[in-house]
């Protein structure tokens, strides 16, 4: 048993865990006793003694439990002087089950282990809208009060966004981005584990919250001051909740740019690079610029509500504005962060489904750049009702109605690409065109949002809710559902039952418009978002959309059922059974551990479907592949043939 | 040898007879389509009832959106449509591939130049709008509206001095400024007929202007989610002729007679009927009175939790909520200033009328 605890696994993690619980209930009692502040009372501790415990437990025990659990062993060993152990792999790649549950440093097994996690959230998350809906079928109180009504949508939206849409990007560029630019593994591995296992604390924290005394979080998953510091300690889950998150994504993205700044197979010229591992490099562009904003802002929260700071106290000088500015300057860049991968993925599939190559490779590329960069100029037109200076709206609406220039030039070259090319309906396929419907839908009515004097009437309605959710379920989440379906062959071994995909497919299509688009008319209608009891004008339409929305959540079963039905007893994949060009469908399905038993060399683009002989990776040395390489060639169409 | 020629090196792509579309056909149907989706979407009842002259440009603005973004709409589901119908892999074209076509300089400037064409058109326009709603008349009223969890408090100007009221009456045709505020929370005060919202943020002042031309009343809507009785902090806009106005400013927080109340009271000054006071005052939406056919459920059910108490409990009841909490429910909720608010007698009534309506149970 002692070994067991000594050594790294869930037994010391457990064991780890309790300590920083008394660790942390040390510190409060230590500081509140110095300090003379109650601390027993009753026999008992003091009920604001139990919270402090609880909020500091949140912040440390966390950490205790990741050391616990092995992930700073090798550091620790390095930074003590140690000999450190020599790599045995022990824990790199999966041979049994058991090994997506230890800190394992394969590409691979973590990005199955991000898809998983995020899906069991995302179900959670549903879980959460479902009742959500079920309450708002009829006007008045169903089954749940105004407080509980408030943290299901709450802790629908942050599990939805934190811990489903944007693990998930990370999680599936995590698997096939090494094996696109053709490296052994991730930059840094153990930062990728670490990574990982930070997210199942956030959303365990989340979700949690629920027990919380005082009941989850309520206020929305922006938070708002002050809202939110003035809440009960369910508030506190959210808030350090996201630190997690947050700190899961930043250190992903930085894995992603040196990844793909460093660790591009020979040959891989930027202009070589497959859609996906430019969309994630701009992603983490995004994550590493932004992502430490939120982190900010909960914080600014978490100091007003434990220690009694005043950012956001107008008594006492502090501006509540200044919370939605920075909340906004992360959370604006997050709606990228939650839809540029997912274009990354929609190139893929339309490429190699289209049998063409991409139309405008460059300017998609660029356009992707022009996002990242106009995606930092437009934060404030969440605000144009907020009551900040009223010149800033002019310049927010005209950079938020020119961001929609590259994503236009996105949509069209798509579209492009499916012009004459020999079109493979399958289900990946068809999540690809639901997607690109759907997401040209959500970017419509976001210009309409961008025009101020029309913002300022459907601001903070229903028009709201069903704009992010045409973006982020008819965008994000089918992009999400379609490189699910690519990928799966490539992860699993396995091909999935192209006819259940079809039918979920199709069944989620039909009920998302049924939701979501009368959204549209009860928003400007006049129903505000976010209330638990409505006018009687609306019933009518609610009672269609929940009903509506309890199909859409049925639907999700049978993507469920499909997986694992396939992944269990599925019939098994081939190599490359969409005859992709990029590099991940050129080893086996799954791959080898290392990824590659060569270094592959990159001849040439990655979409040149319809060139005869066209290849983009070989497994040959460098030199013997390309004698003639010119140093810094660029341009695809540039390059001679083989 | 550059990709395209080895592309047409390797000979035409093969034939495939059926995959021919008539791009004249194919926009044919996309006018088609484009206008039926306008004419539908014009058609349809979108908004609530309009109530302010800022309602004009902006109803108006959303009919310009509408017919600009319906074609674009259009345009990407009919092109997918018809290369989904089209292009699609017939049987034995398996390991046929498209032709290679890598871009057209061309068609990729028209498609970012006409986008930003149109956006800057519309940027242009919705700034116009805006400048058009937001101008300030010189011969206006001003009204403060102070938010607090979970109702709205109105002071209004009366030969100088502020009086409060619980109700929004504004006179038709005469431009009013709101200055927002909020005690707690941020709140957004939203008459959904006058089209226009900001937010009531604790510290600011925030202000804005409408113009009302039409009778009648109208519902007033709290936007921003301010904690556990959001959905309810509904209230009513009343609209009213220059003249009715002004008597119902003259009386509106008068001190009442035997009341050596301060300057501050409110309510309407002629309704005497405690029922009507019960609704005007908002009670109903969380409190759930049977007599009053109301049915919240933020605050206690008072049919329950009034029955057999006599007036003396009822008073503190409304005037210091907190004194007393019922059991499962949460002090702070309910605002703590209904003494300023209700004129002296017309408290009397309200709490001889809870007392008479729920004494029988």
């Amino acid at each position: 048993m002692t070994a067991r605890l000594r050594a790294p696994g869930f037994p010391r993690a457990f064991l780890f865990l309790i300590i920083g619980t008394l660790f942390s209930a040390a510190i409060i009692i230590a500081a509140r006793e110095l300090y003379g502040y109650p601390v027993f009372a009753d026999g008992g501790i003091d009920p604001k003694a139990q919270n402090a415990i609880l909020m500091l437990s949140l912040l440390i025990a966390p950490l205790w439990w990741l050391i616990g659990f092995g992930a700073f062993d090798y550091w620790f060993y390095w930074a003590a002087g140690k000999p450190t152990r020599p790599e045995d792999h022990s824990n790199h790649g999966a041979r049994t089950w058991r090994d997506y549950f230890k800190f394992n440093t394969d590409h691979k097994v973590i990005g199955i282990q991000y898809v998983v996690t995020s899906f069991f959230f995302m179900l959670v998350g549903g879980l959460l809208a479902m009742m959500v809906r079920a309450e708002l079928m009829a006007p008045g109180s169903q089954f749940v009060n105004a407080n509980a009504f408030n943290g299901l949508f709450s802790v629908h939206a942050s599990l939805m966004i934190f811990l489903f849409v944007i693990p998930v990007f990370a999680g599936l560029a995590n698997y096939v981005l090494p094996l696109m630019i053709g490296a052994p593994d991730m930059a840094f591995p153990r930062l990728n584990a670490l990574s990982f296992w930070m997210l199942p604390i956030a959303g365990i924290m989340m979700t949690a919250s629920f027990f919380a005394p005082g009941g989850s979080f309520s206020t929305g998953w922006t938070a708002y001051a002050p809202l939110s510091t003035d809440a009960p300690i369910g508030q506190m889950f959210f808030t350090i909740g996201v630190q997690f998150a947050g700190a899961a994504s930043i250190a992903t993205a930085l894995n992603f740019l040196v990844t793909i700044i460093t660790m591009r197979a020979p040959g891989m010229s930027f202009w070589r690079l497959p859609l996906l591992v430019w969309a994630n490099f701009a992603t983490s562009l995004l994550v590493v610029i932004a992502t430490p904003f939120i982190a900010a802002s909960q914080f600014f929260v978490l100091l007003d509500y434990a220690l009694g700071f005043n950012f956001f106290r107008p008594e006492r000088d502090g501006d509540i504005l200044m919370y939605q500015h920075v909340f906004w300057f992360y959370s604006h860049p997050a709606v990228y962060i939650m839809m540029l991968p997912g274009f990354g993925i929609i190139s893929e599939i339309i490429a190699v489904k289209a049998r063409k190559p991409i139309f405008g490779y460059r300017m998609m590329a660029f356009s992707l750049l022009a996002i990242v960069l106009l995606g930092f100029t437009v934060w404030a037109h969440h605000m144009f009702v907020s009551g900040m200076q009223d010149w800033i709206r002019i310049p927010m609406m005209v950079t938020t109605a020119i961001i929609a220039v590259p994503t236009g030039i996105k949509i069209f070259s798509w579209l492009a690409t499916l012009w004459r090319g020999v079109l493979h309906t399958d289900t990946p396929m068809l999540w690809a065109l639901g997607f690109l419907t759907m997401f040209t839908l959500g970017g419509i009515s976001g210009v309409v949002l961008a025009m101020v004097p029309m913002d300022i009437y459907v601001s903070d309605t229903y028009f709201i809710v069903a704009h992010i959710h045409y973006v982020l379920y008819g965008g994000s989440l089918f992009t999400i559902y379609a490189g699910v379906y690519y990928w799966f062959p490539k992860m699993t071994g396995r091909m999935f039952d192209e006819r259940l995909g079809k039918l979920h497919f199709w069944l989620t299509f039909v009920a998302f418009n049924a939701t979501f688009a009368p959204m549209h008319l009860v928003g400007v209608q006049g129903m505000p978002r976010r209330v638990s009891d409505y006018a009687e004008e609306f019933a009518g339409w609610n009672l269609f959309i929940s009903l509506s929305s309890f199909v859409l959540g049925l639907s999700t079963l049978i993507f469920v059922y499909n997986i694992v039905a396939s992944w269990r007893g599925g019939p098994r994949a081939s190599a490359n059974p969409w005859r992709a060009l990029t590099m991940e469908w050129q080893v086996s399905s799954p791959p080898p551990i290392f990824n590659f038993d060569r270094v592959p060399t990159v001849v040439g683009g990655p979409y040149e479907y319809g060139v005869p002989d066209a290849v983009h990776g070989i497994f040959k040395p460098a030199e013997e592949a390309r004698p003639k390489q010119v140093a810094g060639a660029t341009a695809a169409e540039k390059e001679e043939g083989v | 040898m550059s990709l395209e020629e080895r592309a047409q090196s390797a000979g035409p792509t093969p034939e495939r007879p059926h995959a021919r579309v008539n791009v004249g056909q194919m926009l044919l149907v996309g006018a088609i389509a484009s206008a039926l989706g306008i004419a539908l979407g014009l058609l349809i009842d979108w908004f609530p009832v309009a109530a302010s002259e800022e309602a004009g440009p902006i109803d108006t603005l959303w009919d310009v959106l509408l017919i600009a973004s319906i074609p674009v709409f259009v345009l990407v589901t009919t092109v997918v449509l018809f290369a989904v119908l089209k292009f699609r892999m017939r049987p034995g074209e398996e390991n046929l591939d498209g032709p290679p076509i890598h871009g057209n300089t061309r068609l990729e400037v028209i498609w970012t130049a006409i986008p930003a064409i149109l956006l800057v058109g519309l940027c242009t326009y919705s700034f116009v709008v805006l400048e058009d709603v937001e101008a300030l008349e010189r011969d206006r009223i001003e009204v403060r509206v102070v938010g607090e969890q979970f109702a709205w408090t109105y002071y209004y100007d009366r030969d100088g001095e502020e009086v409060a009221s619980r109700q929004l009456v504004l006179p038709i045709d005469r431009q009013v400024r709101f200055t927002l505020q909020s005690k707690d929370v941020i709140h957004d005060f939203w008459v959904p007929a006058f089209r226009i919202k900001k937010d009531a943020v604790p510290g600011i002042d925030v202000t804005y202007s409408v113009t009302p031309n039409r009778l009648g009343t109208f519902p007033v809507v709290c936007a921003e989610l301010c904690g556990l009785g959001h959905a309810v902090m509904r209230s009513q806009a009343r609209v009213v002729e220059q003249q009715e106005f002004e008597s119902w400013l003259a009386e509106v927080g008068q001190p009442a007679q035997d009341e050596e109340g301060g300057d501050e009271g409110g309510g309407g000054g002629g309704e005497a009927d405690p029922k009507a006071l019960f609704a005007s005052e908002g009670c109903g939406g969380c409190h759930t009175l049977a007599d009053a056919g109301t049915t919240g459920t933020t605050g206690p059910d008072l049919d329950d939790v009034l029955q057999g108490k006599d007036e003396a409990f009822i008073r503190q009841a409304i005037v210091e909520p907190d004194a007393e909490i019922a059991e499962g429910y949460q002090g702070g909720i309910m605002p703590p200033n209904y003494e300023e608010t209700i004129p002296g007698p017309q408290l009397d009534a309200l709490v001889q009328y809870l007392s008479e309506v729920t004494q029988g149970g």
